[in-house]
């Protein structure tokens, strides 16, 4: 059996929660769990917490759980859930600003770490793939 | 016709075939194209943060670099540099707050972005200003027989304020393949994410990816996927080898820029196709369908 999640009202009103609504510009209460997002996402097979999850989690304040998460480095922003959202939620934005609040802090947890990848793997790729994958998961 | 013209990085080395059919296409729809001077690297994404600012100023600057030329809008045919340009315009258009900070961010530019520069892709431009019909009265090798799959990837269709066509089912590709005489097929996964970026830290996720979406062309009965973005290109194109081991029956298929299929039907020189460049070969079923 799974640890218990432990939930208490100190935890909607943290930091956390009032720090990823900025970064997103997203209300995080708007979203009543439809599920529609993780069910078209094309990374979901690749995720251990599911888009509405990380959504649900964002609502409920568990920045422990949602920071060590693996899910919040495997969306790539396709902005499929964006367009789908009956309620207009912008979840590839919360995401990034769970991201941010990763990256923003002086510990540098880089996700990515070019010196860990062959010189011959780095050489083979496009430019494109590079920078974009520096944007997404370095500080 | 002349039009301004805005590359992007990856178009001068890996998709440079991309770049040199994108001049050589529009060439014989006497379109004259003038590359901008001095353009930067857009910065392949926009960033989601609603405080983050800075990366706007690479895209912003390239704006400005077609403002001192006097263009009032833009083309590129590279689905990222497209995305990022055209979202960071939106951006500083939407904001007099945003834009003044961009400017004070890029003080050492001679001119002041003004938000009056318009982002064009080049299907939207073939599709609204030369005309499909003026497409396909300019072809001179027709690609018959040629059956396409239409690949879009998420850059052309979302989100849905950068989309110049329907974000579930866009059909402007189709109707360029068409106007060359090919022939397109039912494509479910013509929208679905090839995994971009993650070619990087999680190749394995873009060869599932790939299985996927190249296996759907090939049980539409497509001969090769057409694409509109060097990143999807690299990936369907180079990981077709991991998703034949993930999934024995999987069939290889080639990967063209749609610029390269309009290259041939109009009967540009075969050196700027490059087919060399690619990893699958689309030699065979070029030659095959009689348009080696």
């Amino acid at each position: 059996m799974s640890a218990p999640i432990r939930l208490s009202s100190a935890r909607l009103s943290r930091p956390f929660v009032a720090q990823v609504e900025r970064i997103s510009g997203q209300k995080l209460l708007a979203c009543y769990q439809c599920g529609k997002c993780s069910a078209g996402c094309p990374m979901a097979a690749h995720m251990d917490i599911l888009p509405n999850q990380i959504i649900r989690l964002a609502q409920l304040g568990m920045s422990e759980k949602l920071q060590a998460c693996d899910a919040i480095w495997t969306c790539v922003s396709c902005m499929t859930c964006n367009s789908r959202c009956p309620k207009n939620v912008k979840i590839a934005e919360v995401i990034e600003a769970i991201r941010e609040t990763v990256l923003r802090t002086n510990q540098r947890q880089d996700r990515l770490k070019l010196g860990d990848i062959p010189r011959e793997t780095l050489a083979a790729l496009p430019p494109i793939a590079l920078i974009s994958s520096l944007r997404k998961l370095s500080s | 016709m002349k039009l301004s013209y805005y590359p992007g990085c990856t178009m001068k080395n890996a998709a440079r075939n991309f770049d040199e059919t994108t001049v050589s296409s529009l060439a014989r729809l006497d379109v004259e194209v003038k590359e901008l001077d001095r353009w930067n690297c857009c910065g392949t994404v926009h960033g989601l943060a609603s405080d983050d600012l800075i990366h706007l100023a690479a895209p912003v600057s390239n704006l400005i670099r077609a403002r001192e030329e006097d263009a009032s809008e833009f083309m590129t045919s590279c689905a990222m540099c497209y995305n990022t340009l055209k979202r960071a315009n939106q951006r500083v258009r939407a904001s007099k707050e945003t834009l003044s900070t961009l400017n004070d961010f890029l003080s050492l530019e001679e001119t002041n972005y003004q938000g009056d520069v318009e982002v064009r892709h080049l299907l939207e431009f073939l599709r609204d200003r030369v005309g499909f019909d003026r497409v396909a009265a300019r072809v001179v090798k027709p690609l018959t027989g040629l059956k396409v799959a239409c690949y879009y990837g998420c850059m052309l269709v979302r989100p849905t304020e950068v989309a110049f066509d329907d974000s579930e089912n866009p059909r402007v590709m189709e109707n360029l393949a068409t106007a060359l005489g090919a022939t397109p097929v039912p494509f479910p996964a013509k929208t679905e994410c090839c995994g971009a970026y993650h070619v990087v830290d999680r190749p394995d996720i873009v060869a599932r990816r790939t299985e996927r979406i190249v296996g759907s062309a090939h049980d539409h009965q497509a001969d090769l996927v057409l694409v509109s973005c060097p990143l999807c290109a690299h990936n369907l194109d180079h990981r077709q080898a991991d998703a034949k081991r993930l999934n024995p029956d999987f069939h290889h298929l080639p990967v063209l820029y749609f610029t390269q299929a309009m290259a041939i039907a109009l009967g540009c020189a075969d050196a700027a196709l490059d087919l060399d460049l690619h990893h699958i070969a689309p030699q065979p079923v070029l030659a095959d369908r009689g348009l080696g």
